[in-house]
């Protein structure tokens, strides 16, 4: 079903390829011709792709996508990082424009917070229920052998007898 | 004609499978032999009738017959042979056949296999096996029937997705499919007992080697898929955290845990309903799966045509079948009285804890996965959950996962001596922490993820190479590990693989270098310790594509290591353009290089990746899968199968 699921991912790429690259040639994520000169704000701006979803893309971050809309983000970030922003300025920046979706890392805010707490509240209530039960069996009494059902009591006698 | 046999086969199987579903099942609850024994031949009857559809639908296929709809939608006469053949499950319609194909399969070897199985649980499992069945049928053939003719055949068809022709990818969905369907024994083995009422150490052994079984399946399903994403998407990731994919990996992180629990219930008969708990959930995951890649549910804000009638059906199938089993098991599970008494330190609560990790590492990805459609359902919030987020969330669970499993798998039953296995695991320990040392001083940068990753890395494989020398007792004698059961060669092998997985992954992720550029041909260019030149750039015609191929010489320290012949493909009927990077494969480290547009002042552009370790991810997944496999073959099956062995000539429990 993956299969199924990779024709989408291919369909919904070529889709993201159709409807945001009118001009037909992809493009291949980052260009060079994107590059910052300063290695520093280069390595920010690449990380800060990698957390930026491609909005028109089925579920590729900006550093990944062949999109033209990636590639426009792209520049932003890298603009905004020229002009002195902060990543959590250039974050707020496109947050406002794109809205929470563009995020890959959701915020931990709000309900997120769910989303952030389930996991740790799960693993610990799980963990209490396993040593909870390790200990009830570390004390138990080792139960007395159950002996054989009628049913199967019938059926031996029936084999004693047959041999 | 054969197309039409096919249709009607199908039909036939899908008649079958009701009466199988029903006649054992009321035979098992009123001990009549003659309608249990129904349940036998059925399977294999449903089994066959389901293989001929296949075969037409194969056969078609093969033929271009493209007054055939799906044959037109996705096949063309043009296209190689493997492609036609795999063009089969490449589409809707013809995988949800495999699908069913290899369900009915799963079924017939339970009947061949599951002589020595009690006569009425044998019945109940094969009748559970084929109410599954019953749904999928009528699911494919109400909303989904591959054999749709055209009124007016074409004269040629659409041709597959080009990213789906390839070699990794044709056998990527069968593999994938025996995982997940594999599972669906596990869970009719389990309704059926909570239906008994009875789960013992014979049950534990009857399910085990079917989990393995799907397990290596999975494993290797989802390896293929990976290593294909790696190979052809063009920037060498292997996983993205996709619904997709996680659809695979989370009954996989279930599999993994029920095989363990297993354990438990075999030797010593305890955390029963947990065991039967996890079977069910397994399945049912594998069920969600299925739901969450062909109702379009998780993909529907971008604009896919998707068809809701079926992803409303399959969420019907989903919810009567994992809902029923949920709903006998809250009646029933009180029923399943443990008997085996452990202390606090032993393995049975190593397995435990095991299962602790992975099932709540297996909610993590399933919360990660279905929280934008909870916010945009609840909180009327559009936002994303991606990699980072996976990422934080799941790996401190592999990590702990990874310094306990040495600890816990050596850890004897019943009663262990804490402080003797921790002796034990000293040189392993002090040797992991070099490793640690090692890398943390040799990395540029400083990243935990290397050095943590070598260091869980060295930590298993040495406790795992341990856990065996420790088999052959005080004198050493290493002529004792060749006649150690399988099951702990593959225990010991599988653990392994997960290491060298760890290994992969984190080496791949903190020390990968990435060069950008436009190149000149004929003007060398420095990555890493590399040198690299473009020679030239040519324009190649293929079977069914039109392919830019650019021919790139590796050097290192001036002595050439490889010529690299990266591609861009373009498919003339699909319209689709699709990168084919050139990887030189080495044991420490992949070269991977792309080729991009060509530039207006000359030049093209150019990408290239050093991957150090990436091999090791899929080598790692092969070992563990390979571990299942030993395990697999280990004599006590044999024993089981060999004791049935006067009724049936057949051995192997399951394969």
């Amino acid at each position: 079903m993956r299969r199924v699921g990779l024709i989408l991912n291919a369909v919904a790429l070529l889709l993201c390829l159709a409807v945001a690259t009118p001009f037909a040639t992809p493009a291949y994520a980052v260009q060079p011709d994107e590059v910052l000169d300063d290695p520093v704000l280069e390595s920010r701006a690449r990380e800060l792709s990698k957390g930026l979803r491609c909005v028109v893309c089925q579920n590729e971050s900006i550093d990944e996508s062949n999109a033209d809309l990636a590639r426009e983000l792209r520049l932003v970030v890298r603009e905004r990082l020229v002009a002195g922003d902060s990543d959590e300025q250039v974050l707020d920046y496109l947050v406002a424009r794109y809205g929470e979706f563009v995020l890959l890392k959701p915020r931990t805010d709000g309900w997120n917070i769910i989303l952030w707490l389930s996991g740790p509240a799960l693993f610990l209530l799980a963990l209490g229920i396993g040593i909870a039960y390790v200990r009830g069996r570390a004390s138990a009494s080792a139960p007395t052998e159950v002996g054989l059902s009628e049913e199967e009591q019938a059926r031996l006698k029936e084999l004693l007898k047959e041999s | 004609m054969v197309t039409e046999l096919g249709h009607f086969a199908l039909i036939l199987a899908f008649l079958v499978a009701i009466v199988q579903s029903i006649v054992p099942l009321v035979g098992a609850h009123k001990r009549w032999p003659g309608w249990m024994a129904v349940a036998e031949p059925a399977a294999t009857v449903q089994f066959l009738l389901t293989g001929f559809a296949f075969a037409a639908l194969t056969y078609a296929f093969v033929t271009s017959d493209f007054s055939l709809r799906l044959v037109w939608l996705n096949s063309h006469s043009a296209k190689p042979m493997l492609y036609k053949i795999s063009g089969v499950w490449g589409n809707h319609e013809g995988s949800m056949l495999l699908w069913v194909l290899i369900l009915t399969l799963f079924g017939a070897m339970a009947a061949w296999f599951g002589k020595g199985l009690p006569p009425t649980l044998r019945a109940r499992v094969l009748a559970v096996q084929s109410a599954v069945a019953v749904a999928f049928f009528a699911f494919i053939i109400f909303t989904s029937n591959p054999f749709l003719r055209l009124v007016v055949p074409p004269f040629d068809g659409q041709d597959l997705n080009p990213l789906l022709q390839d070699p990794g990818l044709a056998f990527h969905p069968p593999f994938l499919y025996l995982g997940y369907v594999g599972l669906s024994i596990c869970f009719s083995f389990a309704v059926a007992a909570l239906i008994e009422g009875r789960v013992d150490a014979a049950w534990g052994r009857w399910v085990r080697p079917w989990t393995l079984a799907a397990w290596v399946f999975l494993t290797i399903g989802i390896a293929l898929g990976s290593w294909w994403a790696y190979y052809e998407l063009g920037w060498g990731g292997f996983w993205f955290w996709d619904p997709v994919e996680n659809a695979s990996f989370m009954p996989w992180l279930l599999a993994a845990a029920l095989l363990h629990s297993a354990i438990v219930v075999e030797k010593r008969e305890a955390l029963k309903s947990w065991t039967i708990l996890l079977a069910i959930l397994a399945f049912g995951f594998s069920l969600i799966g299925t739901f969450i890649v062909r109702s379009g549910l998780l993909t529907s804000v971008h604009a896919f045509a998707n068809d809701p009638e079926r992803g409303v059906f399959i969420l019907m199938i989903m919810v009567f079948f994992t809902g029923g089993a949920l709903t006998l098991f809250a009646a029933r599970a009180n029923a399943m009285e443990a008997k085996g008494v452990f202390g606090v330190a032993s393995r049975e609560s190593a397995l435990v804890a095991n299962n602790v990790i992975l099932a709540v590492s297996c909610f993590v990805v399933f919360v990660g996965t279905l929280w934008p459609v909870v916010a945009e359902m609840f909180f009327d919030t559009k936002l994303s959950v991606g990699p980072p987020f996976f990422n934080m969330a799941f790996t401190p669970f592999m990590v702990v996962l990874g310094l306990l499993l040495p600890l816990g798998s050596m850890l004897s039953w019943k009663r262990a001596k804490l402080d003797r296995t921790v002796k034990q695991l000293v040189p392993a320990f002090i040797l992991s922490l070099l490793i640690l040392g090692l890398f943390w001083t040799i990395q540029t940068g400083n990243s935990l993820l290397g050095p943590v990753g070598m260091f869980l890395g060295a930590w298993i494989l040495s406790g795992a190479v341990l856990d065996l020398l420790n088999r052959t007792g005080r004198s050493r004698d290493l002529s004792r590990l060749f006649r150690l059961p399988r099951a702990d060669w593959g225990k010991a092998t599988a653990h392994i693989g997960l290491g060298i997985t760890m290994v992969g992954i984190a080496g791949l992720m903190a020390w990968q270098e990435e060069d950008i550029r436009v190149a000149q041909i004929g003007e060398p260019f420095q990555v890493g310790a590399f040198e690299l030149e473009l020679t030239a750039v040519n324009q190649v015609r293929g079977p069914n594509y039109f392919s830019t191929m650019g021919d790139v010489i590796v050097r290192r320290e001036g002595e050439q290591i490889a010529v690299l012949q990266p591609e861009k493909r373009n498919y003339p009927v699909a319209q689709m353009p699709t990168t084919e990077a050139a990887i030189d494969y080495r044991f420490l480290r992949d070269i991977y290089v792309v080729i991009g547009d060509p530039q207006d002042d000359g030049g093209w552009v150019m990408r290239t990746y050093i991957k150090p370790l990436a091999n090791w991810i899929w080598a790692g997944a092969i070992v563990m899968a390979l571990g299942g496999v030993l395990s697999l073959t280990d004599r006590r099956y044999r024993v089981a199968a060999g004791a049935r062995r006067q009724a049936t000539p057949q051995g192997v429990p399951a394969e």
